[in-house]
């Protein structure tokens, strides 16, 4: 339930504040998603300087990066995904506590890109795991980047706590981990968790002759 | 710098049994090679390394190159007893048509500098016996040692097995992977399900994985 935000004002004019928990609840989370620290292609130099002075990440609660995925809160995906290091991405991952989010940074890392048509590449992260915010470019822009951040916490911030919509960390039957891709003789098995990445309505395909 | 035809001649002095030719290439680069025999190579890539006028101390590059079965059609002339018109027997020349299979081969080529005398390249190159199940060649990573993880690759994406070589292990693929992608007749695996935005290749490979599927499926 939220408060209006005139009578909010009035109150506090008058010296009292008033807030919801869902709402003070999701202005902490989105103010401190700390992003881990890895990188795996060229995006990552421009995920480095968006970090840095320049661009400062840090402005929008980014503060820190977390060498381990224990203590991050936020993977970016930055750059091609070999289907080499796919599995060990996939765990990272897993071993992320709630609440984790993905931003898929740059055209490898939403449909591998240039390289789609490589043996060795993956066609796209969010085949394995759920991504929150996608972002084209080859590589992105910092402000691409800071944009898709700011995607994110605006999500983090109308998300309600209860209900259907409510987060993963708040389900207590929502699905926690992911599958782990294998290394196959030929290809990753399976080569697309079906969870995450459900195939599109079927479309009638013509047949000729 | 001594060319390809003199560097052989060096070879052929020091080492009279070694099995080299000469390849040469008939594009503008001219870059002329020389062709070992896998089993005299270590010993004339030792030559080449230490011999004090070529001082070959340095193996820049190390790479594949496969050479698919090739089949060959010759136009040849056969003289054959065929039936006159009158009922006798006569000789005539035909042009038949002979076609024949070339196997094909693994090629491995290494690129020589010499840090000490700043010359080259002088080209080497080895081939296998076939592409299926006689595909060793001599590891030179003993005499150069830049060529440890290069030999690697080639093993990796082409499948030539480096016998003598320290760690030959897989080195860009994961160790369970069991194809070659670099061959030639390595079919990519057929992960087009849905494509977001499909063109050109990805398009065809998308509509050929589509019509598949829909095969199955019916």
């Amino acid at each position: 339930m939220a408060v209006e935000p005139d009578l909010k004002i009035e109150l506090g004019k008058q010296g009292v504040f008033v807030t919801t928990i869902s709402e003070i609840y999701n202005w902490g989370r989105k103010n401190s998603v700390w992003p881990m620290q890895f990188g795996l292609a060229c995006c990552a130099i421009e995920m480095i300087a968006t970090t840095m002075a320049r661009y400062d990440l840090a402005r929008f609660g980014a503060e820190v990066f977390r060498p381990s995925p224990r203590q991050a809160d936020l993977m970016i995906i930055s750059g091609t995904i070999t289907k080499k290091m796919a599995p060990q991405v996939v765990r990272l991952y897993n071993q992320m506590a709630e609440p984790r989010y993905v931003i898929a940074m740059g055209a490898c890392a939403i449909s591998g890109g240039p390289f789609k048509q490589g043996y060795n590449v993956l066609k796209g992260i969010d085949r394995y795991i759920p991504v929150d915010v996608h972002i084209p470019g080859c590589p992105p822009r910092p402000e691409a980047l800071i944009h898709a951040f700011m995607t994110l916490q605006a999500r983090i911030d109308v998300q309600p706590l209860t209900g259907e919509a409510r987060p993963r960390h708040l389900d207590a039957e929502a699905q926690g981990e992911f599958p782990v891709p294998e290394q196959g003789a030929h290809d990753l098995v399976p080569p697309v968790n079906r969870l995450v990445w459900p195939l599109p309505a079927p479309k009638a395909v013509e047949t000729h002759g | 710098m001594k060319t390809a035809a003199e560097v052989l001649q060096a070879i052929k002095a020091a080492l009279p049994q070694a099995g080299v030719e000469l390849v040469n290439n008939p594009g503008p680069s001219a870059q002329h090679s020389l062709r070992l025999a896998p089993a005299d190579a270590l010993a004339v890539a030792v030559f080449l390394r230490d011999d004090a006028e070529l001082a070959l101390d340095y193996c820049s590059n190390a790479t594949g190159v496969d050479w698919p079965d090739k089949e060959i059609s010759e136009k040849v002339k056969v003289t054959k007893v065929v039936d006159g018109p009158d009922g006798t027997k006569e000789e005539k020349v035909v042009e038949e048509t002979v076609k024949h299979l070339e196997p094909g081969y693994l090629e491995a080529v290494y690129h020589l500098f010499s840090m000490k005398h700043k010359h080259g390249p002088v080209i080497l190159r080895m081939r296998t016996v076939n592409r299926a199940d006689q595909v060793q060649l001599p590891s030179l990573t003993p005499v150069w040692r830049s060529a440890e993880f290069q030999e690697r690759e080639i093993f990796d994406l082409f499948g030539i097995v480096f016998t003598g070589h320290p760690d030959l292990r897989r080195i860009l693929m994961w160790d369970e992977f069991e194809d070659h992608p670099m061959r030639r007749d390595y079919v990519d695996p057929d992960d087009y399900e849905y494509e977001p935005t499909p063109h050109d290749e990805v398009l065809k490979r998308a509509q050929e994985h589509e019509k598949a599927q829909a095969g199955v499926t019916a």
